[in-house]
């Protein structure tokens, strides 16, 4: 049986996360809680907007309202960059310790010997992702994706969609880029050969997308159940119908994180239900009863073994499969 | 152990500010974030530029239009307003109330269609007002040179007439003639250095018609030219100092059958919604004990129950259109001929 660890946090919580086997949660007041012997609290910024980990797995990369980027775990935190008075919308995590952040029109990198270098852009950067292969990243903005090579001065690549794009994600092999849309729909391309997919129907717009083991399935939010989109094909999962897991008569999906080694999804709901649903037979095995509020975040740790969540209203905790 | 009190979240009221560069803006925006009222303001700005004062709550956000896909050319949201109010509702408790600063040339209709089309937005916050802020003496200017001060007026709750002691007497009441015939459904309150009492400006509840009826027992009718017999044509309203592009087309009616009343709106705003600046109204219904109230931006229109009809209260249905280039004769025919029979 299931168990829940449950940490009442008062706020927001933008991200749970594991770093280092330890549980963190970082909330929208600006604070870093996590459970390492007891429940300790880092305050990092006045007004914490976004987070992503580093690549390694050790650090929590976050931007806040007072224009920092940060980089924090345990008791220690520190700050990657200052962009003024404009708030920090969005964060990402690249290759050699390389991160991005978007302030406004602008996106900046940050390489690991602390050389940032900008990127404008006509209108405002909504979302932004690096490739997993070489030094690229994409940035989701109105009416497509742009993409960057930060470490050359090449020409970026512009793929173009009618629209607001505002979130990015690239499959784990590189070959395809994703964007959640503000009209209730995702956004591929195909890289190779800039193929568009159409990925429409929602009732919601997607907050949260995860990419199977191997990137053969992209999971989303946004609808009464989790969308999983099959991407084995060499055109990823156009003409093919997505599956619905973990399907709720009256909650919405708000948060999906798929295990790491296995075709199994975890989900998190607007009541605060948090499931577990295999792919092959939608079989589902319930996690956590709702709770205060929508979860917002959701990450298994490495043993494959807990789940670090987060919620709109601070009930946040962790669950362990094996109980 | 008692059970947690599950608490509907309130909706945030968000008022927007419209109105040209030295229209008093700013002054306006420093006394909201100044003056003692009890309130705590987030205030969202273009650029801090004059904003003397430092406060965490006062947001820089570039203003963003998005157009939706959705193949309707006047269904556009401003997306920087979309991430910021997220972002800010993420802490309440920290402010009771949104101001939303526009720039002075902005088409106010993708701020007040954020707070209906998204739903993220709309689920949290509500639109309180759209109050213009107009500058008496450079407003026959402006008005020459830009469809957006037009635009600004036609679509206001409330309309500031600010630096009334830089225009004489007689300049005034043209200035204030021309506001009325581009929108006579808005409040308007003549100041100077925006000294207008703030809570002219703030929390009206404009958009809750319920309430703007409550506020106003006259509301749609008290610049209806039905009741003063002097010959004027309301359908032109005649400025001196400007050819009014923009005009509004009051209607009036009885009973409406509710199976040709409601397919007509729907199609009126899907067809002349580009054109439709802002629409409000008081349906009488048949055979239905409540006032029905609508109201639009655009192709979007919001219609609810408000309350039971009097004893004695005459049940007539009142519709004003604000916007371009709108068939004044085929509404009201087309209007007419939804009444019962």
């Amino acid at each position: 049986m299931p168990t829940v660890a449950p940490l009442d946090l008062d706020g927001h919580c933008i991200a749970a996360v594991f770093l280092g086997g330890v549980p963190h949660f970082a909330l929208a007041d600006g604070t870093i809680h996590r459970l390492d012997h007891g429940h300790k609290t880092l305050a990092v910024h006045d007004g914490l907007l976004c987070a992503t980990l580093d690549q390694t797995k050790t650090r929590l990369i976050t931007g806040g309202e007072d224009g920092k980027v940060c980089a924090s775990a345990g008791e220690t935190t520190e700050v990657l960059a200052e962009a003024g008075r404009k708030w920090i919308s969005s964060v990402a995590s690249g290759p050699q310790a390389a991160i991005a952040y978007a302030a406004g029109r602008s996106a900046f990198v940050r390489f690991s010997d602390g050389r940032t270098k900008e990127f404008q852009h006509p209108r405002t950067v909504e979302g932004l992702a690096f490739s997993p292969k070489g030094m690229r990243f994409g940035v989701a903005r109105y009416n497509g994706v742009t993409l960057h090579f930060p470490a050359t001065d090449g020409k970026p690549t512009e793929l173009e969609w009618a629209g607001a794009h505002t979130a990015i994600t690239f499959s784990p092999d590189g070959n395809f880029v994703v964007t959640a849309m503000q009209e209730n729909a995702l956004h591929g391309w195909k890289l190779a050969d800039g193929k568009h997919m159409r990925m429409s129907g929602y009732p919601a717009k997607v907050k949260s997308m995860s990419w199977s083991v191997k990137g053969k399935w992209l999971a989303s939010s946004g609808a009464p159940a989790a969308i999983v989109w099959p991407f084995q094909a060499k055109d990823g999962p156009m003409g093919k119908a997505p599956l619905e897991l973990g399907t709720r008569g009256n909650s919405m999906v708000t948060v999906v994180a798929c295990h790491p080694s296995q075709e199994v999804a975890a989900i998190g709901y607007d009541d605060g239900m948090v499931m577990a649903v295999r792919f092959a037979d939608s079989k589902e095995v319930l996690l956590r009863r709702p709770g205060k509020g929508a979860v917002t975040s959701m990450m298994w740790d490495d043993e494959e073994r807990r789940i670090a969540f987060g919620t709109e209203t601070g009930d946040c905790g962790v669950i362990d499969i094996t109980g | 152990m008692s059970e947690a009190q599950t608490q509907t979240p309130a909706q945030i009221p968000v008022t927007v500010l419209t109105g040209y560069l030295g229209s008093g803006k700013t002054t306006l925006l420093n006394r909201i974030l100044s003056e003692s009222h009890g309130k705590r303001y987030a205030v969202i700005v273009n650029e801090f530029g004059e904003i003397g004062i430092d406060n965490d709550l006062i947001v820089e956000s570039d203003e963003e239009i998005y157009e939706m896909n959705n193949g309707c050319v006047c269904c556009t949201v401003r997306g920087d307003l979309i991430r910021v109010v997220e972002g800010l509702m993420r802490r309440p408790g920290r402010f009771d109330a949104i101001v939303v600063e526009t720039t002075g040339l902005a088409d106010p209709a993708p701020v007040a269609q954020t707070f209906f089309m998204d739903e993220d937005v709309r689920s949290k916050t509500k639109l309180d007002a759209v109050v213009a802020l107009v500058d008496a003496k450079h407003l026959p200017l402006r008005l020459k040179d830009s469809k957006e001060a037009e635009d600004q007026i036609a679509f206001a709750d409330v309309v500031v007439l600010n630096k009334t002691d830089l225009v004489t007497p007689e300049e005034l009441a043209a200035v204030e003639a021309t506001v009325r015939a581009i929108n006579p459904a808005a409040k308007i309150h003549r100041t100077e250095r925006s000294g207008v009492e703030l809570a002219e400006v703030l929390d009206r509840g404009a958009f809750d018609l319920s309430r703007a009826l409550d506020n106003d027992p006259h509301f749609l009718e008290a610049h209806d030219d039905h009741h003063d017999h002097d010959g004027h044509d309301h359908h032109d309203h005649a400025s001196a100092i400007h050819d009014v592009g923009v005009k509004s087309v009051s209607l009036r009616g009885g009973e409406m059958d509710p199976k040709k009343f409601f397919p007509w709106i729907e199609k009126i705003t899907q067809m002349e919604g580009p054109n439709i600046l802002r629409l409000k109204g008081i349906i009488a219904i048949k055979d239905d004990p409540d006032r029905y109230v609508l109201q639009g931006v655009h192709m979007i229109i919001e219609g609810d129950h408000q309350r039971p009809w009097k004893d004695g209260e005459k049940h007539e249905s009142r519709l004003v259109f604000i916007g371009r280039d709108l068939d004044a004769e085929r509404l009201r025919k087309s209007f007419e001929a939804c009444q019962a029979a």
